[in-house]
């Protein structure tokens, strides 16, 4: 299974994860783990999902991540994990 | 389980430090294209090349989108045309057409650069052979995405002298036939000894004879990685500095390898190599001269500089080596004048001269690289030059590389501009005495002794 990392950075507010989560219902991508940290008042979330049954495409929800994350003034990131495999683990 | 640190620590280097790949390149081997008929070998080379790379630039931007981290160029490679052109071409213009085919297709299948225009007469020079490279200041100057080069020696057969004299007076042609884009020509033109077969990177990318029918290559980057890395280890110890390069090297040449496994399989086509390189761009923040200045210089070109680059190279390549299952090409820190504002600093604060950036060549790759000249410089003055380089590589058993572009109405201390990618460079003042008896002597330096090496 290849799992996909959804990153969320940006300055806290009300209601960050039940939009990005929300919208990932709606797609049918499935949340493995979240894991998430306030450093002084910046917001800090990584998500580990499962996109095999998605509805839609990566590329496209990669484009409306990143869309509501605009909307809402944060720097929304889905990368595939192989990135972080290949660089962290030998 | 991949943490929070790690996850951070990737993204970083992508927003901030400029880590990307520099390039994937498909290399095609054109071989199969021959024919005497010109009309249906120029037919021939632009259907193979284009069936081959169709996808290309569209699987790179997949690829980038799925890993989040920019893959900047695709390119493609090709068998050097004096072979592939020798049965139908019988002059220069032929070969000209053989670029245009070249530099159609590339427009077409979007890439930004195709090299291979090339010919390799480290030992001798076909007819064929002097054709393309009398053919290549025209075909610069008529296309806009075909890159050429060409080798005049190897450890193996020595210099090619008669060769390295004719590509003095190209280079100064080709400067000529660009003059009106500051001679831009000469900044795809590169003057090899030991030119790899796999180089992914241009403008001295070929597809050799040795390769396969098809295989992509690919040219990692990351100068500012490395940089920002060393600047939590000031002060420290050379062990400490050496590792942190290796670490930092492994970690960027991985994403390197990755994207290759992914493009290969993608494309249905065998990855050949990942190319170790170091290489920079105008961008602030992803520049080879920043690391040396990191590793201790005021500037670079002050003493220590040659001791300092041959460190960062050998712990780039150490730690690379580990990290992908097969590297080739280059492999090496670059360190071209016009593409690195640290070395562009260097030239404009008069720390760095050709004659230092001869010496740095010898621990690293590639050579002389896009250092723009005086355009009154002499052919044969270009001719030493070249000889000089091809020397070092020469007695070294390493590639080396002459970019030289010596800029038509441009003086010393002048600014010539290329745009994107390849920047823009102050002209550089070269030795004005002469070496004219000494290139115009017909013939070939044999090739070196391998033993009693001092």
């Amino acid at each position: 299974m290849k799992k996909t990392i959804i990153t969320v950075v940006g300055k806290d507010t009300v209601g960050i994860i039940a939009k990005v989560c929300s919208y990932l219902a709606e797609s049918n991508v499935n949340i493995l783990d979240i894991s998430q940290t306030i450093v002084s008042e910046f917001f800090n979330m990584m998500m580990i999902v499962d996109c095999n049954n998605a509805s839609k495409p990566f590329d496209q929800m990669a484009d409306e991540l990143e869309e509501i994350g605009r909307t809402m003034g944060l720097h929304i990131r889905m990368q595939h994990e192989d990135i972080f495999n290949s660089m962290h683990r030998i | 389980m991949i943490n929070f640190f790690e996850v951070n620590e990737t993204n970083k280097m992508i927003d901030q430090e400029n880590l990307d790949v520099r390039t994937i390149t498909m290399g095609i081997s054109l071989l199969d294209c021959i024919d005497s008929d010109l009309a249906k070998l120029n037919q021939k080379i632009y259907d193979k090349i284009f069936t081959k790379a169709e996808h290309l630039v569209e699987v790179g931007e997949e690829i980038s989108r799925e890993f989040g981290v920019p893959i900047v160029n695709k390119r493609i490679s090709v068998t050097p045309i004096a072979l592939v052109g020798a049965a139908a071409c019988r002059c220069p213009e032929d070969f000209i057409t053989i670029a245009q085919t070249l530099d159609n297709v590339a427009h077409a299948v979007g890439v930004n650069f195709i090299g291979g225009y090339s010919a390799l007469v480290s030992k001798g020079m076909t007819p064929a052979e002097e054709n393309l490279i009398r053919s290549i200041p025209q075909a610069l100057a008529v296309t806009e995405r075909v890159c050429s080069s060409v080798n005049v020696g190897s450890t193996r057969t020595g210099l090619n002298m008669d060769a390295v004299r004719l590509m003095g007076e190209i280079v100064k042609k080709t400067a000529e036939a660009t003059a009106d884009q500051g001679s831009i020509g000469c900044a795809k033109l590169v003057v090899f000894c030991n030119a790899p077969d796999d180089n992914p990177f241009m403008a001295g990318a070929f597809h050799g004879v040795t390769e396969a029918d098809a295989i992509i290559n690919v040219g990692v980057s990351g100068p500012g990685v490395v940089k920002t890395a060393l600047q939590a280890v000031r002060g420290e110890s050379f062990e400490v500095l050496c590792e942190t390069i290796k670490k930092t090297a492994f970690k960027v040449t991985r994403v390197g390898q990755l994207v290759a496994k992914e493009a290969s399989e993608m494309l249905q086509i065998p990855f050949g190599i990942v190319d170790l390189s170091l290489a920079p761009t105008p961008a602030i923040g992803d520049s080879v001269a920043d690391i040396l200045k990191e590793i201790g210089l005021e500037e670079v070109g002050a003493p220590g500089t040659t001791a300092a680059l041959a460190l960062l190279n050998d712990q780039v390549k150490k730690g690379g080596v580990m990290a992908s299952s097969y590297v080739g090409g280059l492999s090496g820190a670059f360190i071209p004048v016009s593409e690195d504002q640290g070395m562009i600093d260097a030239v404009n604060a008069q720390a760095l001269t050709l004659e230092k950036l001869e010496a740095m060549t010898c621990v690293c790759s590639v050579g002389l690289d896009m250092i723009a000249v005086p355009g009154d410089t002499k052919a044969t003055t270009i001719a030493g030059i070249i000889a000089d380089e091809a020397a070092i590589g020469m007695i070294n058993q390493k590639t080396t590389a002459v970019r030289l572009i010596p800029v038509i109405g441009k003086g010393v201390g002048e600014v010539v501009e290329f745009g994107g990618l390849l920047g823009y460079a102050p002209v550089i003042p070269v030795n004005s005495f002469g070496c004219d008896a000494f290139v115009n002597r017909q013939g070939r330096i044999p090739a070196p002794i391998h033993s009693f090496k001092n």
